[in-house]
């Protein structure tokens, strides 16, 4: 058994959590396409904390202790999933960010007269300003 | 100069007259001063092959510098590391349609006048790239530190242990290939942080040909290009490299047909 303590703080907390993703999602400040993982954490660490024969079970099954420390492991499992999708997911958004960076470099080519305005692009000046214009 | 160009319209224009048979890419990163002595060496040994300067977001006149030295410049707008900006390089001569795409570095190290030898060796010896290995003759100018001299080492061998080919300088950004070498870097299976080994590596499973000609360097001018490689992180990061690329099937060699412009 758990404390009543912490069964309480557990089943509120993933039920703020599920309605804080739901919210997100609404205000569209989170893509549908992200909030899968999050749900899914949500409501697993919700069924674990108001299911009390699950916790047990599993408990027994890995061998823990303690059934709040079985809590724990979970969570933390599920955090380590999402970052581990993070990660993932800002690989592919670099690579793609490459290929933009790219092609805005392969847009602003410039040839080898001298350029009539004289001046040089600016660093903090995106290339397409002077080339598209 | 500024082109008129609108949105969307493809850039045939600049690239119909640009139709020689080479192209040199130089990636450049601050070489204001120096990039434009390049320009003039490569221009000097190779009369018939167009320059291309891809400026990595240099904060210094680099761009204006390799303009003003009869260079085709790109600028990336930030500064993203030496192998975005060489993949920068492949795309544009890749679509352009030149048959020989040559690489080296702004900084003036390597002596373009074994470009001539790179090209001559790359018909002779029917490669797909040839590399110019700083360690294969004997390069009195080139001392690198005892970290990187072990690493360059350590990884020279392994290329030479997977692809069973002599290779000495897998770290040598001074190269020469054929449009469909540069055609398999502009893919997504092209390493663009740190292009080295793994490339070589990739080549030989692919089925590539890739051999080495000695080359000679200048002294260093004081700061390198490619600082990372003597980095734990560059150790860790090639040898994953490495061994996810012996992992993966199937690198597909695309068909001859498919290389004409």
């Amino acid at each position: 058994m758990i404390s009543t303590n912490l069964r309480i703080i557990a089943i509120a907390g993933s039920l703020a959590l599920l309605i804080f993703i739901v919210e997100l999602v609404r205000r569209r400040h989170l893509k549908e396409e992200y909030s899968v993982l999050w749900v899914a954490t949500a409501l697993a660490l919700l069924l674990l904390a108001a299911w009390d024969g699950l916790l047990r079970d599993l408990a027994h099954f890995i061998g823990a202790n303690s059934q709040a420390s079985t809590l724990y492991f979970f969570s933390i499992l599920f955090v380590v999933f999402l970052l581990l999708h993070f990660s993932v997911r800002v690989s592919k958004l670099e690579r793609r960010v490459v290929v933009l960076l790219q092609e805005v470099a392969l847009l602003g080519e410039r040839d080898g007269r001298p350029r009539a305005s004289g001046g040089d692009l600016a660093a903090d000046e995106p290339a397409w300003e002077t080339s598209i214009r | 100069m500024s082109r008129e160009r609108t949105l969307g319209e493809p850039a045939a224009d600049a690239y119909a007259a640009c139709m020689k048979d080479l192209l040199i890419i130089i990636p450049a990163y601050n070489e204001q001063g120096r990039v434009g002595r390049v320009i003039q060496d490569v221009n000097s040994a190779l009369t018939d092959a167009d320059v291309l300067v891809v400026d990595d977001g240099s904060t210094d006149d680099t761009a204006a510098d390799a303009a003003q030295a009869g260079a085709t410049v790109l600028s990336l707008p930030v500064n993203s590391g030496y192998g975005v900006a060489l993949q920068t390089g492949y795309k544009f001569g890749v679509r352009a349609g030149y048959a020989k795409i040559g690489q080296i570095d702004a900084d003036g190290q390597h002596r373009a006048e074994y470009l001539t030898a790179m090209l001559e060796a790359l018909e002779r010896q029917d490669a797909d790239l040839i590399v110019g290995s700083r360690f294969l003759g004997h390069d009195d100018h080139y001392k690198p530190s005892l970290a990187r001299a072990v690493g360059i080492g350590l990884f020279a061998h392994l290329t030479s242990l997977i692809t069973h080919e002599q290779v000495s300088d897998p770290t040598s950004g001074f190269q020469l290939m054929r449009s469909r070498v540069a055609r398999l870097f502009c893919s997504d299976v092209y390493p663009t942080d740190y292009p080295d080994a793994d490339v070589l590596i990739l080549l030989h499973r692919t089925g590539y040909r890739v051999c080495e000609i000695p080359v000679q360097m200048r002294p260093s001018p004081g700061k390198s290009m490619h600082s990372g490689h003597s980095s734990p992180y560059y150790v860790y990061k090639m040898l994953l490299s490495i061994f996810v690329t012996l992992l993966r099937r199937g690198v597909k060699v695309i068909p001859q047909a498919k290389l004409a412009p």
